[in-house]
C-alpha cells in the first residue's frame, strides 16, 4: 500500500540509532579532549559553564564550611592559648628581623642605583583563603577565594608562611585555581643555597617534590635547602621551596634521583598570599629570534 | 516490601520526566561538595545515570550523558571531555544491557552495575595518563565499590515516586 507521497506514519520515531548517537558525541568530547588537552581553546568556554555553576558550588560548599567552622567553636582553650603565645613568640623573633629589614632595603636600593642595576620592584601580595582542594584526583589543586574580580591574573605565585605553595593556573570571577607545586606537571626552576646550583624542581608522588636533571654527580646533599632561583620571570628569586631529604646516586643513570620535602604546608589548609606579576622581563629567546627574522628574509630578497 | 523487578508482581506508576532531570541533577550537586581526595566517595552522576539508563533506556540518552559530562568537567577543574566520554559509554553500556540487567534481582543488578561503573572510571584513568596526568593509585577505584553497594538503597529511593498505595482488591488477579 504504498502512495507516492505517502510516508509510513511517525509510530516510532526515535531519532537515530543508539550507536549512531553514541559515534556522534563520542567524537565530539573526542574533540573537546583534544582541543583542551593540546590546543587549551576551551578556556572560553569553561568560563562560561563554570560562572553558571558557581551558585550550585558555593550551596554544596555550604554544609562543609558549616562543619569546619563548628570545628572551630570546638577547638578548646588551650589550644588557642598555646597558639597564642606561640604567635607572640614569633612576633618578637620576627621583630629584630623586620626592624632592620627596611633599613637595608634602603641600603640595598642606594648600592643598586650606584652600580647602575635595575631595581628590584617592589612585590604587591593579596591574602587569600584556601577553600577547598580540587576534586580531580589526577592532579593537586586548590581553589582559592580570589579571582580575576579581585586583579589575579594566572601564571601569579602563592606562597605561604613558609615558602612557595604553587601557582595560579586558572582563573575564575571570584575564585582561581592554584596548582601546588606537588602537582607532576608544576616545574620550579630553583637553586640550591649551599652552593647556587641550578635545577628544576617538579612534584613527585606522595606529596614530595624532585629535583631532575642533576647529574649523578653533582654536589647536592640531603639537608640542603633548595629555593627559587627567579629565572622563569614567575617567581621571585630566593622564596624556600624545599629541603632535599634523599638522594639516590645510581651509576647505572645518568641524573642523580634527589627526593625534597615542601618547605611550606602544601597540602594543608589556610591562608596564603598571591604575589604580584613580576615587571618587564628580559626578552625571550623566541622573541629574538622573530627580531631576528625579517634580516633574514631581507637577505633571501637580496639574493633574488 | 518487594522490589519492583521484571520477576516480581508489584506494578510501578509510569516515572515522569521532570524526576529524572530532578535527581541527575542533584546527583550533580552532591558532586559538587568539595571532599578533596577522600577516597571511596561514589561517583553520584554516574551512580544515578546509570539507573536510570538502565530503568527508563528511552527517557535517558547521551545527550544527557554528554552535557552532565562536561558539567562535571568543568565542576572537578579535570580536561574538557574527560567525564563527557566515560558517561557516554556509560550510558551506552547500561541502555543496552537494560533488558537483561532488569531480570537479576537487586544484588545480581548491583554487580552487573559494578564492572560498568568500573569501567567509567579506567576509561577516565585512560584519558588522563594519555594527556600525561600522574595515576592516582588504586584507592581511586573504591568509589565504584561504594557506588555498587549503594545499589539497593538507591533503587528504593529513586523508585519511591512511582509506588502506588497497594489496595487490597480480591477480585483483581494481581
Amino acid at each position: 500500500m504504498s502512495v507516492v507521497g505517502h510516508q509510513p506514519p511517525p509510530f516510532f520515531k526515535r531519532g537515530p540509532a543508539p550507536l549512531t548517537r553514541l559515534a556522534f558525541f563520542v567524537t565530539l568530547s573526542l574533540a573537546l579532549l583534544v582541543l583542551d588537552l593540546r590546543f587549551r581553546y576551551l578556556e572560553v568556554a569553561r568560563q562560561g559553564v563554570a560562572f553558571v555553576l558557581y551558585p550550585a558550588q558555593r550551596a554544596a560548599y555550604a554544609p562543609v564550611e558549616l562543619f569546619d567552622h563548628i570545628g572551630d567553636y570546638f577547638t578548646s582553650l588551650a589550644a588557642l592559648q598555646q597558639d597564642n603565645a606561640q604567635l607572640k613568640r614569633k612576633e618578637l623573633e620576627a621583630a629584630n628581623w623586620l626592624m632592620r629589614q627596611q633599613h637595608l632595603e634602603l641600603e640595598n636600593q642606594r648600592l643598586r642605583q650606584l652600580l647602575d642595576m635595575q631595581a628590584r620592584q617592589p612585590v604587591p601580595a593579596r591574602l587569600a583563603e584556601i577553600i577547598y582542594t580540587a576534586r580531580d584526583p589526577f592532579s593537586r589543586r586548590v581553589i582559592v577565594d580570589k579571582g580575576t574580580q579581585q586583579g589575579i591574573a594566572a601564571g601569579q605565585a602563592v606562597v605561604d608562611e613558609a615558602g612557595v605553595i604553587g601557582q595560579v593556573t586558572r582563573t575564575y570571577p571570584l575564585q582561581s585555581e592554584v596548582t601546588l607545586i606537588t602537582d607532576k606537571n608544576q616545574a620550579v626552576p630553583v637553586q640550591i643555597v649551599r652552593n647556587g646550583l641550578r635545577a628544576v624542581l617538579f612534584g613527585a608522588s606522595g606529596g614530595q617534590l624532585e629535583l631532575r636533571f642533576l647529574a649523578a654527580n653533582a654536589d647536592v646533599v640531603p639537608g640542603d635547602l633548595v629555593v627559587t632561583s627567579g629565572l622563569d620571570g614567575i617567581y621571585q628569586a630566593g622564596l624556600p621551596v624545599a629541603k632535599v631529604v634523599r638522594v639516590d646516586r645510581d651509576a647505572a643513570y645518568t641524573f642523580a634521583r634527589i627526593l625534597c620535602e615542601p618547605a611550606a604546608g602544601v597540602e594543608r589548609h589556610g591562608q596564603v598570599l598571591i604575589l604580584g606579576s613580576r615587571g618587564s622581563l628580559p626578552p625571550q629567546i623566541e622573541e629574538a629570534e622573530a627580531r631576528d627574522k625579517p634580516a633574514k628574509t631581507r637577505k633571501g630578497r637580496k639574493r633574488e | 516490601m518487594s522490589q519492583p523487578t521484571h520477576s516480581s508482581r508489584r506494578i510501578l506508576l509510569p516515572v515522569r520526566q521532570w524526576f529524572i532531570v530532578f535527581t541527575l541533577l542533584l546527583a550533580l550537586f552532591l558532586s559538587l561538595i568539595p571532599l578533596g581526595h577522600a577516597i571511596g566517595i561514589p561517583d553520584w552522576v554516574a551512580l544515578v545515570l546509570a539507573f536510570w539508563s538502565v530503568r527508563e533506556p528511552l527517557r535517558v540518552g547521551m545527550g544527557a550523558a554528554f552535557v552532565l559530562g562536561v558539567l562535571m568537567d568543568v565542576a572537578a577543574g579535570s580536561v574538557m571531555g574527560q567525564h563527557a566520554l566515560a558517561y557516554l559509554l556509560l550510558t551506552y553500556g547500561a541502555s543496552s544491557l537494560s533488558r537483561r540487567v532488569l531480570w537479576f534481582p537487586l544484588g545480581q543488578q548491583a554487580l552487573h552495575i559494578l564492572p560498568m561503573l568500573l569501567a567509567t572510571q579506567i576509561v577516565m584513568v585512560v584519558t588522563r595518563l594519555v594527556g600525561g596526568a600522574d595515576f592516582p593509585g588504586f584507592g581511586y577505584f573504591l568509589g565504584s565499590f561504594t557506588g555498587a553497594l549503594l545499589w539497593y538503597p538507591l533503587t528504593f529511593v529513586l523508585l519511591l515516586p512511582q509506588y502506588q498505595p497497594i489496595e487490597k482488591d480480591e477480585n483483581r488477579p494481581i
